[in-house]
């Protein structure tokens, strides 16, 4: 397998522009000629697939969810970073690029990052333009906050709901490219195959989540936007339905799976309250510009926290961590917390918890400004723990999120798969070992609105695809093969239902690659998925039949994935011997406790190759270099 | 009053339903050891659970998020979309609204437009198609002026925000005694009609969104208000008003419109 990250030679800040001139463009006249399938809508695939209507090609667009307004990019809540400026603290393009890389921990490409930060910029003016209710000062201009990792203000938001009214602008224009015919638009299908005619991308196969009906689709490029893979947890941030399903077919089909470990633990989320949970729900990272996080300095204080005097808490990130202080980055807030936890000064039930404490913030601005700001994330906290957080500190304590790693993409955002473009939080993206607050709705947009329109024409342009249809012998392959693996789940017959065996592999990967990893856990870890796998084959409980909505066999199907995912996840985490970003391997650390990375060995991005069955994938490197800015330890002190 | 460590015993009925084709039934269920810090949900995950490893079919229900925001569940509980507790979606009620030996209806959205799949599951792609007939701005990519060429007084976009947090549920059609969409489809023409970049598109967008409406058989308003007290968002009825007023203006300003555009279909 060859990496050819097809990175534009010339100064930084020229090639994005040198790149957009020297691709080859489609004739507008024959756009309409070529039929693109996008995989996913939330802000990456609605972003994209709008804007290639626009552009004038044919596009199939796919989504599990009954609408495409309902992906889970909805579900961001604090807000979206462009290099604007507007607050004249001295942000620039360059600043945001030399940010993301450093939060990244130097384990992304500059071109890659740069880039990003430069179409920042466009995001928001296209999005105000679609009416995105942003917030706003008094003089009627657009408003900005601070996140982790930055010490400017340059985060756009509207209330807690950036993400909806984001997806809810690309959901529109994709809607209006329904409206026109431009678009066909197929709800409730899942993608359960990729094919490839002489080794390139040409369709997918889906099913019928109502009817249970398998279907081919042939187009000229195949574009996965279909999001992360944290789900592997079992407890995450993430909808329930997120999988990695179409990203795992692609993998088993020949794209490289990039740095699969690097995953994001958030740290602001509501603690587990009971074995029965199904999900974990964030709390803003916005919280962190008014809230201070502090656990009790004595072990075991089982005080509640307003009996806690003043001098017996820690406020540990700004005691660690004076100029970033409450917001510091993610990996490194959560393993502060998951540090002050192992110490036992854990709050709530069962000491797996610390204070976000909003005291403060209300006696300096009044219960009523904390509430314009924050009202909707304090009503949701409410309702689900049933305590008042304008009274009471919120409890928060970290959980899976995010997910840094994905397919592999060259600089044209295509798979080692021609054809194959991944974009958004399925792709391993721009973020290196961990992603900054607000960096994601970012690149989903970017990649959709402002680098896939381009990129594929170039590939479209250069690439000599024959005409085909889905009676070709690849498809009815691959429908056999789908309708293969659909009965093999319902033919298992056991006693053991999906989620039991959901919830035993994601306490696996919780207690063996989470925050913090070792060697012997990662050992071990790889030990139990093949063995839970077996027993999965062989005890698997799925009632019901294939033809017709059936939501057991749906999650059963997603869940063989991550059982095989889990386990590159763990072999790519124990390859890569040091810690960066949210890889924490315990056995590479300072002194004081800080991750260790090791330039000399890892400056690369590890990328898997599928080699069959029941052999071991294969290791790829490719090199990161580094030109416009210096390696060095991430400090936030 | 609660049972052995605080959990609840509950009796559902729950609709069942095969397909869209064929009869549906309540069928009744046990529900024992259900504990208040459940979510309505992981209350019916439980159930299936126990259902699943029986060897029957689990209770399909739609969910996602289960946070509250994509909209993606829904279910009448005892009469009342997404349940008793008010601004809450299903997702995000949690048991503790209710006690030890309750009985708990749960039926499906029912409407003409939304019909029902499985269970309580139902199609909601009418939404959709309202959106598509005109609830957005015309502005391709690429094309957009400065973010902060159009100065918004904050007040308007405050309120532009108000009306754009609808999650597109269908509670307040569900709600609705004459199953009308019209609070799902006002708020988003209040949404971009209370913003400059809405206003070239206005009348025409009104016109658009309320003949797809009518044509996928959802019905009129007539002032009953259910649907604001269903709304998870709490989406004003205020918006339905400012929609018919901006209905009344484009409806009289449509002729001189389509004459100029040579198009009669505006009307």
């Amino acid at each position: 397998m060859q990496l050819r990250s097809n990175l534009p030679p010339g100064e930084l800040d020229k090639k994005w522009d040198k790149h957009r001139f020297e691709m080859k463009l489609v004739n507008p006249a024959n756009k309409r000629k070529y039929n693109v399938i996008v995989v996913g809508t939330g802000l990456a695939g609605a972003s994209a697939a709008a804007t290639l209507a626009e552009l004038g090609y044919n596009v199939s667009a796919f989504c599990y969810q009954d609408s495409p307004r309902r992906a889970h990019s909805i579900a961001a809540q604090g807000g979206i970073n462009a290099a604007k400026n507007y607050q004249n603290d001295g942000d620039s393009v360059f600043r945001l690029f030399y940010d993301t890389v450093k939060g990244g921990d130097f384990r992304a490409r500059e071109a890659n990052v740069y880039r990003l930060a430069q179409v920042s910029v466009n995001i928001i003016d296209q999005c105000v333009a679609q009416g995105i209710p942003f917030a706003r000062e008094y003089g009627g201009t657009l408003a900005n906050r601070s996140f982790g990792g930055a010490l400017v203000s340059r985060t756009f938001y509207a209330r807690g709901q950036t993400g909806q009214q984001l997806l809810l602008g690309a959901y529109q224009a994709l809607e209006r490219q329904v409206g026109m015919g431009q678009v066909r638009m197929f709800a409730r299908h899942e993608m359960l195959e990729l094919v490839l005619i002489d080794g390139i991308a040409r369709g997918v196969v889906t099913r019928d989540m109502v009817t249970g009906k398998i279907e081919s689709w042939a187009a000229d490029a195949v574009v996965l936007a279909t999001g992360g893979y944290g789900n592997v947890f079992y407890l995450a941030t993430y909808a329930k339905g997120c999988n990695t399903t179409a990203i795992w077919r692609a993998y088993k089909k020949g794209a490289a799976f990039g740095n699969p470990c690097f995953t994001q633990i958030h740290p602001t989320c509501i603690p587990v309250h009971g074995d029965y949970q199904s999900k974990l729900t964030l709390m803003s990272e916005s919280l962190r510009n008014d809230g201070r996080i502090w656990v009790p300095k004595q072990q075991g204080d089982a005080r509640p926290p307003h009996q806690i005097p003043e001098h017996e808490r820690d406020y540990y990130l700004e005691r660690k961590y004076p100029s970033y202080g409450n917001l510091a980055p993610r990996d490194i807030a959560s393993r502060a917390a998951k540090q002050a936890c192992d110490e036992g000064r854990g709050v709530g039930p069962a000491g797996l918890g610390v204070y976000l404490d909003f005291g403060d913030a209300i006696a300096r601005l009044g219960e009523g400004a904390i509430r314009e700001k924050y009202g909707n994330l304090f009503d949701m906290y409410e309702r689900i723990t049933d305590e008042n957080p304008y009274r009471v500190p919120m409890r928060i304590f970290p959980a899976s999120h995010y997910t840094m790693g994905g397919l592999w993409v060259d600089y044209n955002l295509m798979s080692t798969i021609p054809g194959l473009h991944v974009i958004g939080e399925a792709n391993f993206s721009d973020h290196g070992a961990n992603r900054l607050g607000a960096s994601a709705l970012m690149q989903g947009l970017a990649d959709g609105y402002f680098i896939l329109p381009y990129t594929i024409g170039h590939y479209l342009a250069s690439a000599r695809l024959e005409t085909l249809d889905t009676d070709h012998a690849e498809f009815k392959r691959a429908e056999a093969e789908v309708d293969g693996r659909v009965n093999k789940l319902l033919g298992v017959k056991g006693k053991r239902t999906v989620d039991s065996f959901h919830r035993e592999l994601g306490r696996i990967m919780w207690d063996h690659c989470g925050m913090a990893r070792n060697r012997r856990g990662l050992e071990a870890a790889l030990q139990k998925i093949p063995a839970l796998r077996e027993e999965y084959w062989s005890d698997l409980s799925v009632p019901g039949e294939s033809a017709s909505l059936n939501q057991s066999l749906e999650r059963a199907g997603r869940v063989a994935d991550f059982l095989e995912l889990a386990e590159l996840m763990c072999r790519d985490a124990l390859e890569r011997e040091e810690s960066c970003g949210g890889h924490f391997r315990e056995e590479h650390q300072t002194e004081e406790g800080e991750a260790l990375r090791n330039d000399a060995a890892f400056c690369h991005v590890a990328a898997w190759e599928y080699a069959g069955p029941d052999k071991r994938p294969v290791r790829h490197q490719e090199p990161l270099q580094f030109e416009n800015v210096t390696l060095t330890q991430r400090s936030y002190k | 009053m609660r049972g052995a460590a605080g959990t609840m015993k509950l009796t559902l009925h729950v609709w069942r339903q095969k397909g869209p084709h064929e009869a549906g039934r309540f069928v009744s269920y046990q529900a024992p050891e259900i504990s208040p810090d459940m979510s309505f949900l992981e209350m019916l995950d439980v159930v299936n659970e126990a259902l699943t490893t029986r060897g029957e079919e689990p209770i399909a229900f739609d969910y996602d998020c289960r946070e509250g925001i994509c909209g993606m569940c829904g279910m009448v509980i005892n009469g009342i979309p997404h349940g008793p507790r008010r601004a809450t979606t299903a997702c995000q009620l949690h048991m503790r609204s209710f006690k030890d030996g309750d009985a708990i209806t749960i039926e499906p959205w029912r409407a003409a437009a939304f019909p029902v799949l499985k269970d309580l599951v139902v199609d909601r792609s009418a939404l959709d198609r309202v959106i598509a007939a005109g609830g957005f701005v015309s502005v391709a990519t690429g094309s957009a002026p400065d973010g902060n060429a159009i100065p918004i007084p904050k007040e308007n976009a405050e309120l532009s925000m108000d009306a754009a947090a609808c999650i597109g549920c269908g509670a307040c059609v569900a709600a609705c005694p004459n199953a009308s969409a019209m609070l799902f489809t006002a708020a988003k023409i209040s949404h971009l009609g209370l913003l400059p970049q809405g206003q070239p598109e206005r009348e025409a967008r009104v016109l658009k969104m309320v003949a797809e409406m009518d044509a996928a058989r959802f019905g009129s308003c007539t002032n009953h208000g259910e649907c604001e007290a269903a709304c998870p968002k709490e989406i004003s009825l205020g918006f339905i008003a400012r929609m018919n007023r901006d209905y009344l203006k484009a409806t009289l300003a449509s002729g001189r419109r389509a004459a100029r555009a040579g198009d009669g279909s505006a009307g």
